[in-house]
């Protein structure tokens, strides 16, 4: 990872995001707690900080009592409108692979290897050859090149650009649609989902997100739509030689459109709804290489609707009758999900939980189920109304939550502003303590919840990161040692006196490594 | 003073003081103290209808026209049980300890709640509470809690990074990565193993609430596990580490690993694993195929536990379980989607092995739930329990599921 740094640390808060607040005094902004006219307390600060970006860095607390907590959130809830930092810009304008399109990374990392896998298995039955081989060993270097391209932008975007909600909400929604890189062709493409589908509407509406992942190919391959499609229809043809697969109903996506990224498992429905859905999403599918050839530039179709493949009966779903139409169906039964009330809840729920407290407040869940349904899905609205929440800033659930793996990793990067010249040391951090960049298996995505993710063997993990990346020791990051001033400046407020007093005691090299190992920091 | 105040004080004790070494025969305080739970679960819901085959039934084969193990007799065929059931073949590492006597499974066995979300039926499975979705704590916690306490830190060991649901509750858990070369200095290296600094951060975590027990609990284990290892032979090294190079995939290479460290841990009740990649909706495959091959490998970590435990086997009984079956027909990717009744498969000396129980109706239309799953007829928890009452010595079991009226006819699946 070449995250070049650029002394743009301290001043950046203030200086990228004053131009903002011109605009930030919104309707909405005013029904906040009036904490622009009494100066916020530390621990407002902090907290605000804590819940809104993956951690403090030095200068941060200073930029947001200068700008003020109402402005702050206000102007986070518009990342438009924040300059994107440096190092961000310079990581995607220098890896060509982060601004492809699905067909293209196909053809670009995933066929390559498929090939080279195939031509290796035929050679395995006569001579070997070390020419073949040779070409197995490029394709698979460039397979893993280019997971590890995504997953070091992943990292930049989150430690260092100053659209922080915006990353804290692509992670939120990431996992809320989860897919895994390690289901065949989604190596090359959840990356690409990341940055295709999620983040452009992390901030968005809840319909458009719910579009853009029914319709990314990561997603159409991860939970199997691409196969499902009406019983009895034309077989996919894959490879080359034509070779069938099987056709037929496959209701995985289906469930887990409805348990995971609208309903919720409680919502209601049945196993004919299940059903019924599997047979609407009939023929939402990938292109195949005839697809390709008739619709001319190939590298934009990301999937395709196949009337050959749909099932136009009539169904019944959610009490519904669902006239045969085609692709409207789909349309229409996502209207249907995302408009349902049972989906505010279940996304309000999760929000609270993510941005409250592991057991959410009842009463933040059902205000921001309103706003939900009052305003057909704007999750700028949502926020909005959960950030002005008693419970938001109820100090009991200050420093109350304990960070995931991921997060706390990010978090030490920005405290200690250590900068590693490559991803792989932190990559297998992530590995070793359970949160594997881009590799939840399972479409309910990682958990953020201090059940998940408190053990004592990761917690020992966390304090040897902390106390490589403070004393220099971090591979890849050898010799950069973090000032324990500027870490103080970052998180001194989070840390309880008698904690300070005990690191102050400490030897001088070991004061960073203490802080960022401290109780306090493993919570937010 | 409980256990966590012991071990918040113990912190900065040497190992030897808290927990003496000594070899699992010398453990001979409380017989019930030698026997061992280990569980084993299969996150995804794995093909139970593939894993002890039908053979005997033509309904099987007409509801699986492209995935359907063969008959015993033919190409690839399935392993003859009893003339009814049939064993995969890539299992056949696991032939051994069903001539031995000490592998039965019971089928059309699960969870009585009828939900196919993957994630609700693992949470039943773990909470050992089907149904209710306000359980606090996990079954194997509660086991903890009614087993004898020995106050060691590596009382309950989970394999892998986080804790498991099924350890929710009060009682402390270590947890190991498996298939990582536990105990040698590459890439494993914490720097609390240096006592200066386990000081100095155990300064500052002494008085957190939250975190104080956990801090306490990871540098005990850690010292623990870390001595035991180091004193493993140079032929369990070599296996560690040729794991660690990836030279097998991790469910071959857990059985040696897990059987080592539980040889040199005495104090270890109970131990879980979970294994995931089940939820074979595409391409399954038949007695090859992606199916296969993870059954290959579980076979074989599962032979290898036990032929690395040797006698001591005897008290060690595995359960692996998995959240749900899978529909009794094919779908149409050659795959199979979520079910209710499953295959449960039961290991150890204290086993009625070389059997399969339960009750089963075969798979005519009639006899599918809903037309379209095997019936549970058997609650995991009747199989649980029985385990608990025999070979894990456990009188009053209502305190592990309680207000579960467990089926004594299990009974029979165990020695008593």
């Amino acid at each position: 990872m070449k995250m070049n740094r650029l002394i743009v640390t301290i001043s950046a808060l203030s200086v990228l995001l004053l131009p903002a607040l011109a605009q930030s005094q919104s309707r909405q902004s005013a029904q906040t707690r009036p904490r622009t006219q009494v100066p916020p307390t530390d621990a407002q600060v902090m907290h605000v900080l804590n819940r809104l970006t993956f951690g403090p860095r030095p200068g941060d607390v200073e930029a947001v009592k200068k700008m003020g907590i109402t402005a702050f959130i206000e102007t986070q809830l518009h990342p438009e409108s924040i300059p994107q930092a440096q190092e961000v810009t310079t990581y995607v304008q220098s890896h060509e692979s982060l601004s492809m399109s699905p067909p293209q990374l196909f053809i670009a990392f995933g066929r390559p290897v498929q090939q080279a896998v195939g031509a290796a298995a035929l050679q395995k039955q006569g001579n070997t050859d070390d020419a073949q081989n040779e070409v197995l060993k490029v394709a698979k270097k460039k397979y893993g090149q280019v997971i590890e391209d995504f997953s070091c932008e992943h990292i930049a975007r989150a430690e260092y650009s100053p659209r922080q909600l915006e990353e804290v909400m692509t992670d939120f929604w990431f996992n809320h649609f989860n897919v895994s890189k390690d289901k065949g062709l989604d190596h090359v493409w959840v990356g690409a989902f990341e940055d295709q589908a999620i983040r452009p509407n992390a901030l968005g509406h809840f319909r458009d997100l719910l579009e853009a992942t029914a319709h990314h190919p990561a997603m159409l391959f991860y939970l199997d739509n691409w196969q499902n499609s009406a019983p009895g229809s034309a077989p996919i043809l894959q490879g080359k030689k034509g070779k069938q697969i099987a056709s037929g109903i496959n209701e995985n996506y289906a469930r887990e459109l409805m348990e995971l990224h609208t309903l919720g498992v409680d919502g209601g429905y049945t196993q004919q709804d299940v059903i019924a859905l599997a047979h609407i999403l009939t023929g939402l599918g990938l292109p195949s290489r005839r697809d390709y050839r008739t619709m001319g530039d190939a590298s934009r179709v990301t999937y395709v609707f196949n009337e050959r493949r749909h099932d136009f009966s009539t169904k019944n779903f959610l009490g519904r009758s669902v006239p045969g139409s085609g692709e409207r169906e789909i349309e229409y039964a996502l209207d249907v999900l995302a408009a349902a009330p049972q989906t505010a809840h279940h996304i309000s729920y999760k929000l609270v939980q993510y941005f409250v407290a592991d057991d959410p407040p009842p009463a933040a869940v059902n205000a921001c189920a309103q706003t939900f349904q009052r305003t057909n899905g704007d999750i700028k609205a949502v926020l909005r109304t959960l950030f002005s929440r008693p419970e938001f800033w109820d100090p009991q659930n200050d420093n109350s939550k304990f960070k995931s793996p991921q997060r706390y990793l990010i978090s030490t990067l920005r405290a200690s502003q250590v900068s590693p010249q490559q991803g792989r040391p932190l990559l297998g951090f992530l590995v070793q303590t359970g949160e594997p960049l881009y590799g939840c298996l399972t479409p309910d995505g990682y958990k953020n919840t201090k059940d998940a993710w408190l053990n004592p063997d990761g917690l020992l993990k966390r304090i040897s990161l902390a106390t490589a990346i403070s004393t220099g020791r971090l591979p890849a990051a050898m010799g950069q040692q973090a000032d324990p001033r500027q870490v103080m400046d970052a998180i001194g407020k989070e840390v309880k006196p008698k904690t300070m007093a005990t690191i102050a005691q400490a030897p001088q090299n070991m004061q960073s490594a203490l802080l960022l190992g401290s109780p306090e920091f493993m919570r937010y | 003073m409980d256990r966590r105040e012991f071990l918040k004080t113990a912190v900065l004790a040497s190992v030897s003081s808290v927990m003496p070494l000594h070899s699992w025969a010398a453990s001979t305080s409380s017989a019930a103290s030698n026997k061992k739970l280990v569980i084993v679960l299969l996150r995804g819901a794995v093909d139970g209808l593939s894993v002890v085959v039908p053979v005997g039934d033509r309904d099987y084969y007409a509801a699986r026209p492209n995935i359907a193990i063969p008959q015993p007799k033919a190409q690839g065929g399935a392993i003859d049980l009893d003339g009814y059931f049939a064993l995969n073949p890539a299992l056949a590492p696991m032939m051994d300890l069903w001539n031995g006597k000490k592998l039965a499974f019971v089928h059309a066995c699960g969870s009585p709640d009828p939900t196919r979300s993957h994630f609700d039926a693992q949470d039943y499975m773990e909470s050992g509470e089907p149904g209710v979705k306000s359980a606090s704590t996990g079954w194997l916690d509660r086991l903890l809690q009614t087993l004898p306490e020995n106050n060691s830190p590596v009382r309950a060991i989970n394999f892998g990074p986080t804790i498991p649901r099924i350890f929710s509750g009060c009682n402390n858990v270590a947890n190991v990565s498996v298939a990582r070369k536990i105990g040698g200095q590459v890439g494993d290296h914490q720097v609390t193993d240096r006592p200066e600094l386990a000081q100095m951060f155990g300064q500052i975590y002494k008085d957190d609430p939250m975190l104080a027990g956990t801090f306490s609990e990871g540098i005990t284990a850690r010292k623990t596990i870390l001595t035991d290892l180091a004193q493993a032979s140079p032929e369990d090294q070599q296996e560690m580490e040729a794991a660690n190079r990836g030279a097998a995939p991790p469910q071959a290479a857990f059985g040696k690993q897990v059987a080592t460290l539980l040889l040199k841990e005495p104090n270890t009740q109970v131990a879980f694993i979970a294994f995931g990649g089940w939820d074979t909706h595409v391409n399954q495959g038949s007695e090859k195929g992606q199916l296969a091959n993870k059954l290959s490998a579980l076979g074989t970590g599962l032979a290898d536990f036990y032929r690395t435990l040797g006698s001591n086997g005897d008290n060690v009984t595995t359960l692996v379980m998995s959240e749900f079956g899978r529909t009794a027909h094919e779908n149409g990717n050659r795959g199979t989607d979520h079910g209710h009744g499953n295959v449960m498969w039961l290991i150890g000396g204290g086993v009625r092995g070389g059997k399969v129980y339960g009750k089963w109706n075969g798979l005519s239309n009639a006899a599918l739930y809903e037309n379209r799953d095997v019936p549970v007829t058997t609650d995991f928890r009747s199989v649980v329990s029985a385990v608990l009452r025999g070979p894990m010595q456990i009188a009053d079991v209502a305190k592990i599921f309680p207000g579960f009226e467990y089926d004594p006819r299990l009974e029979n699946v165990v020695k008593a």
